[in-house]
């Protein structure tokens, strides 16, 4: 999963200081592997270095300086394009679509759509395992049918979360 | 806009069911010789779709051509008469006829349309062992497997040379080897006969015999085909 993308997506909202972009993250998408502050500020440094995001304002306290971090329009624009870019299809691809799927729904962006991208993607290569299976041998028959099984579950996941968008956007919005 | 050298086209097409809208603005084409899923959830209209794209159902606004001709312009007669010669039909079960052997359910489409029987039954044999179950030609339906069945359902889907074959889940009732089976025989027969296929199912691995897909969802379509 790209945690650039997903800082940068959590940004679209409104400025953000690196602790609670931290808090954001762990809260939506960090259940089991939260994010530790150096992965957030060196993230943060590469954003910045790239025009992606600039930086809003800065409070000085009894601790270090604080940052406010702003979103750009071409960090905006990189957001948009990661979420219409379908993922190669690979076992365990949950967590990065499931961030893409929250991330579109928060920015207002069309998560119908992009489960339809994915879907198309998927099926693009079980097509390509489809034809490799038929003219193969049993091995690859059964090589095959295993990724094949693997992208089933992926497809079937991605209609329950198109049933469920609905759900979600409240969930998310809430 | 129509695409070019397309068989069989719909456009805008609308039907609702007394308060339920089953489609909405529905498109579809396809190619002679080319397999489109159509997917989507359950109740998202794909069988509305299959059964007005076959004539069975007259939709209630929208156009469908095949061939240049268009469904609507026609008599029921004409309908029917396109559906026996031009049309095959695969249905998820229930049916082939069973006081008639398997040979003899192949065969019925030909005897309808005035084949005489016993070349109607060779050319339906032949169908069978294509479809690898001549073995079971003299068996009636209910001595038969599932995935037997299904085969001979596709041999008398194809026995008429028809240019479009309608299948609405047609693996749905098998398990997966004779669901996989049943797939690559149907969509290899229908490609070595230059027949279109529409394939009506919700399963990833049965839409994965297809050359593309498209998605009904609360009875509108898109075409996935341009969308990656």
């Amino acid at each position: 999963m790209s945690i650039g993308h997903t800082l940068l997506g959590l940004l679209e909202s409104g400025p953000r200081h690196g602790y609670d972009l931290k808090r954001a993250f762990d809260e939506k998408f960090g259940h089991d592997k939260p994010l530790h502050y150096g992965q957030v500020y060196s993230t943060m440094s590469r954003l910045l270095k790239n025009g992606l995001v600039e930086v809003d304002g800065i409070e000085a306290g009894d601790g270090p300086e604080r940052k406010r971090y702003a979103i750009t329009e071409a960090g905006i624009t990189d957001v948009g394009r990661w979420l219409a870019s379908p993922e190669k299809p690979e076992p365990y691809l949950t967590s990065t679509l499931y961030t893409k799927v929250v991330l579109a729904l928060l920015t207002g962006r069309d998560a119908g759509d992009l489960l339809d991208v994915q879907r198309a993607e998927h099926l693009r290569m079980m097509r390509a395992l489809t034809e490799r299976k038929r003219k193969g041998d049993l091995a690859d028959q059964l090589i095959c049918d295993h990724a094949l099984f693997h992208l089933e579950a992926d497809l079937r996941w991605l209609e329950l979360t198109t049933a469920r968008l609905g759900q979600l956007a409240k969930a998310v919005n809430a | 806009m129509i695409p070019a050298g397309s068989l069989l086209v719909a456009e805008g097409l609308r039907k609702t069911y007394g308060p339920t809208t089953a489609l909405d603005d529905a498109g579809f084409s396809i190619h002679a010789g080319e397999t489109v899923a159509v997917m989507g959830p359950s109740g998202s209209g794909k069988s509305t779709l299959l059964h007005c794209l076959a004539g069975i159902v007259t939709p209630d606004a929208g156009t469908i051509h095949f061939d240049g001709r268009e469904l609507s312009a026609m008599s029921d007669a004409e309908r029917s008469a396109l559906r026996r010669s031009e049309f095959g039909f695969i249905f998820q079960f229930g049916q082939l006829v069973p006081e008639l052997t398997c040979v003899e359910n192949v065969a019925l489409p030909l005897r309808l349309t005035g084949t005489k029987r016993k070349d109607a039954e060779r050319r339906a044999l032949g169908w069978l062992e294509r479809l690898e179950v001549d073995d079971v030609a003299a068996k009636r339906p209910g001595e038969v497997s599932g995935g037997q069945g299904q085969r001979v359902a596709v041999a008398r889907s194809l026995v008429t040379g028809p240019r479009v074959v309608f299948a609405d889940e047609p693996t749905g009732a098998l398990d997966s080897l004779n669901g996989e089976r049943v797939m690559q025989l149907l969509t290899e027969a229908a490609r070595s006969a230059n027949a279109a296929v529409v394939l009506v199912t919700h399963e990833a691995r049965v839409a994965a015999y297809s050359d593309r897909e498209i998605v009904v969802r609360d009875g509108r379509s898109r075409d996935m085909e341009h969308a990656v």
